[in-house]
């Protein structure tokens, strides 16, 4: 019954990956991933690790993947610069690496011949990757981990948002910096209309 | 199953993000291929894990999941912005800093 199980979600798994390079509108590349990422919780739920799988549903599968959407959603219709440009023999040589990559890493792991490899796994003790375990081990053997892992997210949330932040108007490019933010004035309203992030991000390059 | 089996899926799905961040132009995608190739580690680690009966892959395998949420949030935040000042959502025309 596992074996079913398992092909099944790696099946869905390579489809979604390769259906994310190769589909041309960047909105199915993410509904694409999202396939990806809940095949592969299926997967990390055959491979006994349940709290992995409800975080991928819920982090990646959820918010991530939204963020995503609403992000494509914004920038969208850019897709006639995509036509053209880099030669096609760019793309076949980068596919050829890919593929040699993999080729390698296949005789990497089946020529490795290490024992723990070839069966069903170890023996494990009965609460095996449930959110009581994990919770215990985050909090004791990695709880400096845990704390840093706050802390990069703190600093990645900082970052975003003055990264994306609304400038006032559009500044000239060699005006960015992050001091901006920190002096105290008010910013000025630029030539976009509008008050929304949206209305701020002024014309449409198109 | 064996170990084997997932750790090659595991192989083909990070090089399948390693061909589309290789071909793809657009920046938007090359993350979702990273998010591939992030993934794929994250399969591989809980694959050991179970291989080892140890649960520290898993915990590995959160920890990147958090370092993937970041990355995520800052590309992102450089794709709006990039958005913003009206240049070329495009990979292969940003090249100001190539020097």
């Amino acid at each position: 019954m596992a074996e079913v199980f398992f092909f099944l979600a790696a099946i869905g798994a390579i489809a979604g990956a390769i259906g994310t390079v190769t589909l041309r509108n960047p909105f199915h590349s993410v509904l694409s991933l999202v396939c990806h990422l809940i095949s592969l919780a299926a997967l990390f739920l055959l491979l006994r690790a349940e709290f992995v799988a409800a975080a991928q549903v819920i982090v990646y599968a959820g918010a991530v993947m939204v963020l995503y959407v609403f992000v494509v959603a914004y920038v969208g219709g850019m897709e006639p610069t995509l036509a053209g440009g880099s030669g096609r023999g760019l793309k076949f040589v980068s596919a050829f690496f890919a593929i040699a990559l993999f080729i390698e890493l296949a005789i990497a792991l089946i020529g490795s011949g290490l024992a723990g490899l070839d069966g069903d796994g170890a023996p494990y003790k009965t609460p095996f990757g449930e959110p009581s375990e994990v919770g215990r081990l985050f909090l004791t053997t990695y709880l400096v981990v845990f704390e840093l892992a706050s802390i990069l997210l703190l600093i990645a949330a900082v970052g975003a948002v003055i990264l994306a932040r609304r400038r006032a108007g559009l500044a000239h490019p060699s005006e960015i910096s992050v001091t901006d933010l920190f002096k105290r004035g008010d910013l000025t309203p630029g030539d976009a209309p509008g008050e929304t992030m949206l209305e701020a991000g002024g014309r449409h390059p198109r | 199953m064996s170990i084997t089996w997932y750790l090659m899926v595991s192989a083909l799905i990070f090089c399948i993000g390693v061909g589309g961040v290789l071909t793809r132009r657009n920046p938007l995608v090359i993350l979702l291929c990273l998010e591939l190739m992030l993934n794929a580690g994250n399969l591989a680690l809980v694959a050991f894990s179970r291989a080892h009966g140890n649960q520290d892959g898993q915990i590995f395998a959160l920890i990147v999941m958090v370092v993937a949420a970041c990355e995520v949030a800052v590309g992102l935040g450089l794709i709006v912005a990039l958005y913003r000042r009206r240049l070329p959502i495009d990979v292969d025309e940003l090249r100001e800093l190539q020097g």
